[in-house]
């Protein structure tokens, strides 16, 4: 396996404005080689805007960015340090897939051959002589991560990759990025949908519309930041709900059996034990990463979802 | 630079382009050499141009007409990276945003020249038998007329410049093709014909940017016919001016459009 020595990505005290919309607000996260990091956050959160002046083509109001020791534009080749595909990569419409990165090819030193390969990297080696103009948003999509990866960089910057493909895309798409991390490239993949991320990624990084941090951290520490709850199966329902209401829980029917949220089935086990209620199942349910999603980047006062409490800090 | 070229030569509008400017240019060719050997009657006000200035002003149209197609393919190298949003990519690449400019402003001068000679075989094709056949000759051994074409490429190839450079200042592609043509169908001949009429005017015209063009060549539509009434720059002036709009544009490019964020 080859193995790269993946830049990390500085971001410091990042801002941008546009007139009076705040879209970056005093943003600073680091993002590690060797591992996948999710830039996380909802519509209008600044995740394509920040992605944009890492690799300068806005100018930041305020901040800095950093790939290594310099800003992206400060390297000889940039993108044979950064490979990058933003939202919805554009594309000249009369050229055919191949033709688009034979245009780009030379500047970053990559020849005929690897842009061939790297078609048929993405599962477009059918497409590769067909005009852009009749690629569906999953083609698109793959020929961007194709454009990116001409230079063979250390690290890959991708602006929601998963959009517009389809199921076995995406798994696909999983597979791809967890080998770059293992590789030691640095990967950085935006998304606004935690768990179409959830499986891939080790660090996330959350940002809330105006562009602020909201939390930032290994995908392990969010989860603990999530209350899971537990199920259980009693033949003796009533004496449950006793038993939940000694101890301040809230038992909720729910099918053959009852919902306790927020509180871990080895607590339950016990307590069930020691009052002898009977007990047919207990089981954790995996903690909802979405909500504590939700949660971290609800607006304050607004947008909440019903049920959840906003503005509970990270 | 190889990227621009490849980026031309990956879609299929420039030889589109270049087909329409032969045929149009030859088209013209073909009327002014018909009209230039016609003998005109009666009407002694016309005067027309005979001998090597029938066949250079023939030949003229090259640039008098012509300029129109070198300007509109310069400024959609650029524009197209804007309509189709393909900058953002050309800037991952090329970060160097001067760089990036500079390489399209230098690839123009050989896709200028290649247009410039095509429009000139194109024209003599067509109006050279003409000139021979009912005119005082071809004069294509004459050493005047045959600097005039080949500067006729030569200018070609600036104009496609300044059309890379006008590109990079109106962006949005409709406008900037809607510019030219109202400014090289309609503005400039106006304000050629009145510098012409008008003589406190005629220093003035002499700096357009088209009659630049035509003292580079050193014959023109306008002087053709109008029996020299529109003062032209000398040579060496004419390409200096014609190069000063390129300079100029592109400077003006460089700190205005692309030093914005690039959308
Ligand atoms: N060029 C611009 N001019 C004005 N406002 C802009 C511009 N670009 C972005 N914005 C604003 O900045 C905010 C952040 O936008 P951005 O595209 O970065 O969000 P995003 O997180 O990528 O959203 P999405 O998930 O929808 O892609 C939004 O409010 C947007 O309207
Ligand atoms: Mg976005």
């Amino acid at each position: 396996m080859t193995t790269y020595d993946g830049p990390p990505i500085v971001v410091e005290g990042l801002r941008k404005t546009f007139g009076p919309v705040v879209a970056v607000d005093d943003l600073t996260f680091t993002v590690r080689p060797g591992a996948v990091t999710g830039f996380l956050g909802p519509n209008g959160a600044g995740k394509t805007t920040t992605l944009r002046m890492l690799l300068g083509l806005t100018t930041p109001t305020a901040g800095r960015t950093l790939v290594g020791d310099r800003p992206y534009a400060a390297h000889p080749v940039p993108a044979r340090t950064v490979g990058a595909a933003l939202e919805a990569s554009s594309f000249h419409p009369g050229r055919t897939g191949l033709g688009h990165l034979e245009v780009y090819a030379g500047q970053v030193g990559a020849s005929k051959t690897r842009c061939r390969e790297l078609l048929d990297l993405v599962g477009m080696t059918e497409a590769a002589d067909r005009r852009v103009q009749g690629y569906s948003m999953g083609m698109r999509q793959r020929l961007g991560l194709a454009t990116a990866l001409l230079g063979d960089p250390p690290a890959v910057v991708l602006d929601e990759p998963a959009n517009g493909l389809d199921p076995e895309g995406i798994v696909w798409m999983r597979h791809l990025l967890r080998h770059f991390a293992e590789e030691g490239r640095t990967v950085l993949v935006s998304s606004h949908v935690l768990g179409e991320v959830q499986s891939t990624v080790d660090d996330v990084v959350v940002i809330a519309r105006g562009g602020r941090l909201v939390h930032a951290s290994s995908l392990a520490d969010l989860a603990a930041l999530a209350d899971a709850d537990t199920y259980v199966v009693a033949p003796d329902g009533a004496a449950l709900r006793r038993l939940g209401e000694q101890r301040g829980w809230t038992v909720e029917a729910e099918g053959p059996g009852f919902r306790v949220p927020s509180v871990p089935s080895a607590e339950i086990g016990r307590a069930a034990h020691e009052a002898g209620v009977e007990l047919h199942q207990l089981a954790t349910r995996g903690a909802d990463l979405e909500k504590v999603f939700l949660r971290l980047t609800a607006d304050q006062g607004q947008q909440a979802a019903p049920g959840e409490h906003p503005g509970v800090a990270a | 630079m190889l990227a621009e070229v490849r980026k031309l030569l990956t879609t299929r509008l420039w030889w589109i382009l270049l087909l329409v400017m032969a045929g149009y240019v030859a088209f013209l060719g073909g009327v002014l050499g018909f009209a230039i050997t016609t003998d005109p009657g009666g009407n002694a006000d016309v005067v027309l141009p005979a001998g090597a200035d029938a066949a250079t002003t023939v030949y003229s149209v090259v640039n008098g007409a012509g300029y129109v197609f070198p300007l509109i393919i310069g400024s959609l190298m650029m524009t197209t990276e804007f309509r189709h949003k393909t900058v953002t990519e050309s800037l991952l690449v090329e970060p160097r945003r001067s760089v990036f400019l500079g390489a399209k402003l230098l690839v123009a001068v050989p896709v200028g020249l290649v247009f410039g000679l095509v429009a000139v075989l194109a024209v003599v094709a067509a109006g050279s038998p003409l000139l021979a056949a009912r005119g005082d000759g071809a004069f294509l051994g004459d050493g005047d007329v045959l600097a005039s074409l080949l500067l006729a490429a030569v200018v070609i190839a600036v104009w496609a410049v300044i059309g890379v450079a006008f590109g990079s200042l109106v962006t949005n592609q409709v406008a900037a093709i809607v510019i030219i043509l109202a400014f090289t169908q309609f503005v400039e001949p106006i304000a050629r014909t009145v510098g012409g009429a008008v003589d406190a005017l005629a220093p003035v015209a002499q700096y357009l940017p088209g009659a630049a063009a035509d003292a580079v060549i050193g014959a023109s539509f306008f002087s053709g016919f109008g029996g020299g009434s529109v003062d032209l720059l000398p040579r060496w002036a004419g390409l200096l001016v014609l190069i000063g709009y390129a300079v100029v544009l592109a400077a003006l490019a460089r700190v205005t459009t692309l030093r914005r964020d690039l959308l």
